[in-house]
C-alpha cells in the first residue's frame, strides 16, 4: 500500500468509525452468547491489505481508543492489537496470498491471537478470582463468530482502502485475464 | 536497501511494544487519580456525544440483529419458562401459606426495607456504550457526578442488580458489571438464610460464584441470591439489602464441602442492556435506622 497523506487519514477515518461502531453496536449484539469483537477482524484486514508497518501502527491506535474510552488498563489492547496488525502484515508480505478465503484463516488467526494474548496479559496482571474451562468456550465461540464475520469485514476494509492497493493480488490476476496482455492462453 | 527496510519495520515494531509496555505499567501503578486516568476521563467527555449519538442511531441495527438472535432462542426460552411456570405454581401455594404468617407477624415488627428503591434516590440512566471484552465488562452510561452519581454506586434494572459504578465524570460514568473480575458483593440465598459472596467467574461472560457458603449443601438449584447489605457497621457494605442478584443455576459437587461451586445466572440480562437505575443514595435504610424513630 503507498502510505501517503490520503491514506492515512483514509485509515484514520477507517478506525474511528470502526471503533465507534464496534463499542456502540456491535459490542451489545451477542451471538452464539458472546459479544461480537470485530477489533481483531478490522485490524488483521488493514494489516492485511496495507502491510506490517501500518497494520502494526493501526493496531497501536485502535487498541489504545478502545481502552481509552473504555476506562481500561491503557496499553493491553493495544500490546495485543499491534501483534494482531503485524503478523496479518507480515503474512502478507512473505505470502502473498491470492486465494479468495485467505482473509477467512487470517481473521481467525487473528482473533485467536487477540482472544489468547488478552487473556494472558490478565493472568500476568493477576486475575483474583477462579478461572473455569468457560473461559476457553468463549475464546472458541469468539473464533467461530469472527470466523464467519471475517470475509465481509474484509470486503468493507478492502473497499475503503481499495484506491491505495495497487497490488492486490485478485485485482491484478482479474485484470491480467480480462485485458489478455497477460493471460497464459494469449501467451501460448 | 532490503536491510534498511527491514531494520525500519523491526524499529516501528519495538517502538509500539514498548510504548504499550509502558503505558500499561505507568496506568497499572499509578492511583485513580493519576495522569492516565485523568486523561481517560477528559477522552470519555470528550468522545461521549458522538459516541451516546451513535448508539442512538444505531438501536434499530442492533435491535435486529437481536430479534434474529432471540428468534434462534425462542424455542428454549418457552421450554424452560413452561419449567419454571410449573414450579412456581407449586411455590405460590406455599407462599400464600408463608404469607397469611407473615402478616400477622407484621404487627409485631417493625420492617425499615418499606419503600422501594425509590427510598436510595435512583438516577435513570441510558447505557451506550460497552466494552466487547470478555476480561472487562464494563458499560458506560449517560449520567455523571453532575446527576448525583458517585463512585461505587450500586446500579440496579427492572430484573436486578447490575454493577456499580468504577469511574465518574460530569455527565458520564463506567459501570463494572456483575460479570467484571473486579466485581464482588456479600450476598444471602434467603430461602435457606445462607449468607455469602459473589464473585465472577472471569472470562466466562455471565456466570457468577456463590462462594464463602457456610453451609453449602443447604442451597439447591433455582434458588434466589440477593444481596446481603450491611451485616456489621464497622464494615458497610455499598450495596442495599434485598436486591435480586440471580438465581442458582447449576452446583457442581466437588471432592468435599470446600470444593463445592455454586454457579449463579445474574437476573439481569448482562448483554442487552439499555436502561439502569444508578441508586445515589444506597445507606439510606441505614440512615433511616439509626434515626430514632417517633413513638
Amino acid at each position: 500500500m503507498t502510505i501517503s497523506g490520503p491514506a492515512i487519514a483514509r485509515l484514520a477515518l477507517l478506525g474511528l468509525v470502526t471503533s465507534i461502531l464496534q463499542l456502540t453496536a456491535a459490542s451489545q449484539v451477542s451471538i452464539f452468547g458472546v459479544p461480537m469483537d470485530l477489533s481483531p477482524l478490522i485490524v488483521a484486514s488493514v494489516g492485511f491489505l496495507a502491510g506490517s508497518v501500518p497494520g502494526a501502527v493501526f493496531g497501536f491506535c485502535f487498541g489504545l481508543f478502545a481502552d481509552t474510552a473504555l476506562m481500561q488498563t491503557l496499553g493491553v489492547t493495544s500490546l495485543v492489537l499491534t501483534a494482531v496488525g503485524y503478523g496479518a502484515g507480515r503474512v502478507r508480505e512473505l505470502r502473498d496470498p491470492a486465494h479468495g478465503l485467505a482473509p477467512v484463516a487470517v481473521g481467525a488467526a487473528a482473533t485467536a491471537i487477540a482472544a489468547l494474548g488478552i487473556t494472558l496479559l490478565q493472568f500476568l496482571l493477576g486475575v483474583e478470582a477462579p478461572v473455569s474451562a468457560q473461559v476457553v468456550r468463549q475464546i472458541l465461540m469468539t473464533i467461530v463468530l469472527n470466523t464467519l464475520l471475517a470475509l465481509p469485514v474484509y470486503a468493507v476494509c478492502r473497499r475503503v482502502l481499495l484506491p491505495f492497493l495497487p497490488d492486490d493480488p485478485r485485482r491484478r490476476r482479474r485484470r491480467a485475464y480480462t485485458t489478455g496482455g497477460l493471460s497464459p492462453l494469449s501467451r501460448a | 536497501m532490503h536491510d534498511k527496510v527491514v531494520r525500519r519495520r523491526r524499529a516501528v515494531l519495538a517502538l509500539l511494544v514498548a510504548l504499550s509496555l509502558f503505558l500499561l505499567t505507568a496506568y497499572f501503578g499509578e492511583s485513580a487519580g493519576g495522569g492516565l486516568h485523568a486523561t481517560q476521563r477528559g477522552a470519555l467527555e470528550v468522545l461521549a456525544p458522538i459516541q451516546e449519538g451513535a448508539n442512538k442511531a444505531l438501536k434499530p441495527a442492533r435491535d435486529l440483529f437481536g430479534w434474529f438472535g432471540d428468534t434462534l432462542d425462542a424455542q428454549d426460552e418457552r421450554d424452560r419458562l413452561q419449567r419454571e411456570r410449573d414450579q412456581l405454581r407449586g411455590e405460590v401455594a406455599q407462599l400464600q401459606v408463608a404469607n397469611r404468617e407473615l402478616e400477622q407477624l407484621k404487627g409485631l415488627q417493625e420492617i425499615n426495607t418499606a419503600g422501594g428503591l425509590a427510598q436510595y434516590d435512583p438516577v435513570t440512566s441510558r447505557v451506550y456504550q460497552r466494552s466487547p471484552s470478555t476480561w472487562y465488562q464494563t458499560v458506560t452510561i449517560n449520567k455523571g457526578s453532575s446527576d448525583g452519581v458517585k463512585v461505587d454506586d450500586p446500579v440496579v434494572n427492572g430484573q436486578g442488580l447490575v454493577g456499580k459504578v468504577k469511574s465518574v465524570s460530569d455527565g458520564n460514568a463506567v459501570v463494572m458489571l456483575l460479570t467484571d473480575q473486579d466485581f464482588g458483593v456479600s450476598a444471602l440465598a434467603p430461602r435457606r438464610g445462607e449468607p455469602g459472596s459473589i464473585t465472577p467467574i472471569p472470562g466466562a461472560g455471565g456466570d457468577l460464584l456463590f462462594d464463602l457458603v457456610d453451609d453449602a449443601e443447604k442451597i439447591r438449584t433455582g434458588d434466589l441470591v440477593v444481596t446481603a447489605g450491611t451485616s456489621s457497621e464497622r464494615l458497610p457494605s455499598v450495596y442495599p439489602r434485598s436486591i435480586l442478584i440471580g438465581k442458582v443455576k447449576r452446583i457442581d459437587n466437588g471432592d468435599g464441602d470446600l470444593d463445592r461451586r455454586i454457579h449463579v445466572s445474574p437476573a439481569a440480562d448482562l448483554l442487552h442492556l439499555d436502561i439502569v437505575q444508578v441508586l445515589t443514595k444506597p445507606d439510606a435504610n441505614l440512615q433511616a435506622d439509626a434515626t430514632p424513630t417517633a413513638p
